[in-house]
């Protein structure tokens, strides 16, 4: 057995490996939930029904999806331009300190939404600067780097909430102030749980594709991400791409902390991410770090999230099987996307 | 030789009706092929004829579709490397297959037994490589790094890898298209050898002049078919090159012409060394208006740095690049191309094309931030794509349309589209560093018309090169390049190709006073030229 490459794959070929990747997981899933002693067809069931199956359920996925598309944008963003962006959780945390910084008082109404949003992505983007810096400079490994800035920001960030962001009204817990009304991301449709980092999340892919597809940075990203040693000989200035790359990669990632905050939760505190940074490298995979494909795929994702939890609480299966989903899903997406590049052939 | 010493004359390796397809194109039509005990047998053909295909397939990279290999009387399981290893067949690869990192012993033991070996095992391994180098005038350090050597001094490490697995057949892709003249005529020594003591090889080449000393006999593809099969003792060069291209193609050919202006100069430039590869020690150049400069020279021994200072992705250490009079403080690849300078880069595939990018992309990709292929930051695509169409049309370059992916292009059409990129800006200079490697007859002849019209309307080219047919017939004025240093130049037609040999091997700078007494040159075999 061995592979050969195929030249050209057609969109039959690209489609058929994704539904047989697809299938794969559901039959890898239900033999999960029958370990787990559950009906398999009920237990998938459960999960779609919880993900999708009332309008609260599909507001609580939306909203889910929100963080992801950001961190997803983020990861797809830097991978495109083989920056390997591990620390979107670093930078989730350092935008969702400026929202409380900025959103409990320091600045009032009106500006305090756009100003604190900003300051969020200029704050997560240099916190990829050094990283880049350090790669470009003096050729350290930024998966080294930024992967142990989360390390260091979720210690600082404990640190914060045992002290000086302490909510004093917390009776002990470790969680900030609450941020003023001003500060707070307002709802899509009153009434209803789904807030505005959500249309700001479809707004940001939308624009990541335009800068992607339609400007002159966008090919220098492409560029750069593809063959760097091309791209320098072109005369692209491939270092300050990498830094512009890294801006905009922290920015988002950033922005999704900053709207967990404003948008979801009206404080900070140490359990505001359950790893929305690193689930954003599974998004960006599995959209082949295509910015649209990002939004899909986040909703895709939050889906299992949300629809396990409903179908742990109703059939008592654990909500493990959530991240075994997934990591399953990532698996055979990567498995179907080589296949799809290679023919097995016999020898 | 071969048939006094061979009298057995039996047949080692049979090749019966080989046929590999892949997708429509046929690679290999029905080929057959035998090769008799101490014969030499040339594989000659074009760039994509299928020679490379066709040892792939002996050597069990590939799987036949069709077609058997027999490798002394028996047949060779396909597509297993270590069969046709063991069946005694050795390969030496255009592209050497060595660990930079590992000694010359470990190379040649590497993939045979395992390098943790205890140390009579190393000492008996060493005596046999010291023989065998002995034996067959490979001189080489058993004990240095490979990353250390010369191109020359690594191509013996492959040949003595092969001898060391007791090889019978030894299959040579392209052996000397990195070796001077001289170092040339120490591998047929060697090769004279090998077939005194019985071995069979299979000599890849399309140097004519090379065939007809080596060979006995001589196997001519074209399109993946056998065309012609001649014994080189009752042929000629000319009807060999007919055979190969099908037809006869004239090479274009340069007039001399005197220099305008320097366009573009050196003065006392000096370079750091690189790993292995020599910096440039001084060197003082002038690229003239209408002339063509041939750099010839062995790889490795400075032309890199020149190219890359041309190109702008270095800077001198100390000296002065002066261009169209003006000294550059810094210097960019985009200021390069800012001041006109076209470049074509010596590996297209990795430096000069993004091979997953569309043509178009890669129309633009050194103008892509003026020129109207983008505004404030917005590309301009249908520009872009205009442009792509310009030159596809211009450069006859054979694609499916702009849009499609360049790796999809075989390699001329590829140097086509790059030609156009930097040529329809009208340069005032122009460095080609190895600009028809890989090509055909075709897209060379092509290559070289372009050149040498671009010459003719002013612009001053460097043509850096490590064939000297090449450089002889285009240059006005050559100079050679030996670790780091420049000959003199020397005006077309007054050094043969023998005596810009020497001083590719860097005797030239010794006799001349160049360089003090003693210093000897990268790549250049002691053993076998020491006075």
């Amino acid at each position: 057995m061995r592979l050969e490459p195929v030249a050209n794959p057609t969109l039959a070929r690209q489609l058929g490996y994704l539904a047989a990747a697809l299938a794969a997981t559901v039959i890898v899933a239900s033999l999960l939930a029958m370990l787990a002693g559950a009906d398999p067809f009920a237990t998938l069931g459960l999960i779609v029904k919880g993900a999708a199956g009332s309008r609260f359920a599909l507001l609580e996925t939306l909203n889910r999806a929100t963080p992801l598309i950001f961190t997803g944008l983020a990861v797809a963003v830097a991978f495109r331009a083989k920056l390997w962006n591990i620390g979107a959780e670093a930078q989730l945390y350092a935008g969702a300190i400026v929202a409380v910084l900025l959103g409990t008082g320091a600045i009032g109404s009106p500006l305090v939404l756009p100003v604190s949003a900003a300051a969020a992505m200029l704050i997560g983007g240099l916190m990829l600067l050094g990283p880049v810096l350090l790669k470009t400079r003096l050729g350290v490994d930024e998966v080294v780097t930024t992967l142990l800035f989360n390390f260091i920001m979720l210690l600082i960030v404990s640190w914060l909430l045992e002290g000086p962001m302490k909510d004093p009204a917390g009776m002990g817990w470790p969680k900030s102030t609450a941020l003023i009304a001003e500060a707070r991301l307002p709802r899509i449709v009153t009434g209803l749980r789904l807030h505005w980092g959500f249309g700001l999340a479809i707004i940001a892919a939308v624009i990541v594709w335009i800068i992607q597809t339609r400007t002159a940075l966008g090919f220098e990203m492409r560029a750069v991400g593809q063959n760097q040693q091309a791209a320098r000989f072109a005369g692209m200035p491939v270092n300050s791409v990498l830094i512009k790359t890294a801006l905009l990669s922290g920015g988002l990632a950033a922005l999704a902390g900053w709207s967990e905050v404003a948008g979801l939760k009206g404080h900070l505190s140490l359990d505001l991410s359950p790893g929305f940074g690193y689930t954003g490298i599974i998004v960006a995979m599995l959209a082949l770090l295509h910015p649209i494909g990002v939004v899909f795929t986040a909703l895709f994702v939050a889906g299992i999230f949300v629809g396990s939890d409903a179908m742990s609480r109703a059939a008592g299966v654990p909500t493990y099987i959530a991240d075994m989903l997934l990591a399953t899903a990532l698996l055979f997406m990567v498995l179907a996307i080589s296949l799809t590049k290679f023919r097995v052939a016999r020898t | 030789m071969s048939q006094t010493l061979a009298g057995a004359r039996d047949i080692v390796l049979r090749l019966d009706r080989i046929t590999k397809r892949f997708g429509p194109l046929v690679a290999n039509d029905e080929i057959s092929l035998e090769l008799k005990r101490g014969e030499v047998v040339a594989l000659l053909g074009e760039n994509g004829a299928g020679k490379t295909t066709l040892m792939n397939i002996l050597f069990g990279h590939y799987v036949a579709d069709e077609g058997s290999v027999q490798v002394f009387g028996k047949s060779l399981p396909p597509g297993n490397p270590r069969a046709a290893l063991e069946a005694g067949i050795g390969m030496v690869h255009q592209h050497f297959t060595l660990a930079d990192n590992l000694s010359v012993m470990d190379n040649i033991r590497l993939g045979t037994e395992s390098l943790f070996l205890h140390r009579s095992g190393r000492a008996a391994a060493k005596i046999k490589v010291e023989a065998l180098s002995r034996d067959f005038g490979l001189s080489v350090n058993p004990d240095v790094r490979v990353g250390s050597l010369s191109v020359g001094e690594r191509q013996r490490v492959e040949i003595l890898k092969a001898l060391y697995r007791d090889a019978h057949i030894l299959i040579l892709d392209e052996p000397t298209a990195v070796l001077t003249p001289q170092e040339t005529e120490a591998l047929f020594k060697t090769l004279r050898k090998a077939i005194a003591r019985g071995l069979s090889i299979v000599f890849i080449s399309h140097k004519l002049h090379e065939v007809m000393a080596i060979a006995d006999r001589c196997v001519v593809l074209r399109h993946g078919k056998v065309v012609g099969e001649v014994d080189t003792k009752k042929t000629e060069r000319a009807a060999l090159a007919a055979m190969m291209v099908g037809g006869t193609v004239t090479m274009p050919k340069a007039d001399y012409r005197e220099a305008g202006p320097a366009l573009f100069r050196f003065v006392g430039v000096v370079t750091p060394n690189k790993g292995a590869t020599p910096g440039l020690k001084s060197v003082s150049l002038d690229l003239c208006s209408g002339q063509i400069l041939g750099l010839a020279g062995v790889s490795g021994n400075g032309q890199a740095a020149i190219a890359d200072l041309v190109s702008g992705l270095a800077i001198p250490a100390s000296g002065d690049v002066i261009v169209l009079g003006n000294k550059v403080p810094g210097w960019s690849p985009r200021m390069a191309i800012g001041s006109g300078i076209a470049r074509i880069p010596e590996d297209r595939h990795k430096t000069g094309t993004i091979s997953d990018f569309s043509l178009t992309e890669n129309a633009v990709l050194e103008r892509y931030f003026r020129d109207g292929f983008s505004k404030r930051g917005w590309m301009d695509w249908k520009a872009a794509e205009g442009f792509a169409s310009d030159i596809i049309a211009k450069y006859d370059v054979r694609c499916p349309g702009p849009q499609a992916r360049i790796r999809l292009l075989s390699g001329g059409n590829m140097q086509k589209l790059i030609l156009g990129r930097v040529l329809e800006p009208k340069p005032d200079i122009i460095v080609a560093n190895q600009p028809v490697r890989g090509l055909d007859v075709g897209a060379i002849a092509y290559v070289h018309s372009r050149l040498i019209a671009a010459r003719d309307a002013g612009a001053a080219v460097l043509l850096i090169s490590e064939d000297l047919d090449e450089i002889q017939s285009l240059s006005d004025v050559i100079h050679v390049v030996c670790d780091g240093r420049l000959s003199p130049a020397f005006k077309r037609g007054s050094k043969t190709a023998a005596e810009l040999g020497l001083w590719m091997a860097g005797h030239g700078f010794v006799e001349s006073g160049f360089v003090e007494s003693g210093f000897v040159g990268y790549g250049f075999d002691e053993a076998s030229h020491a006075p």
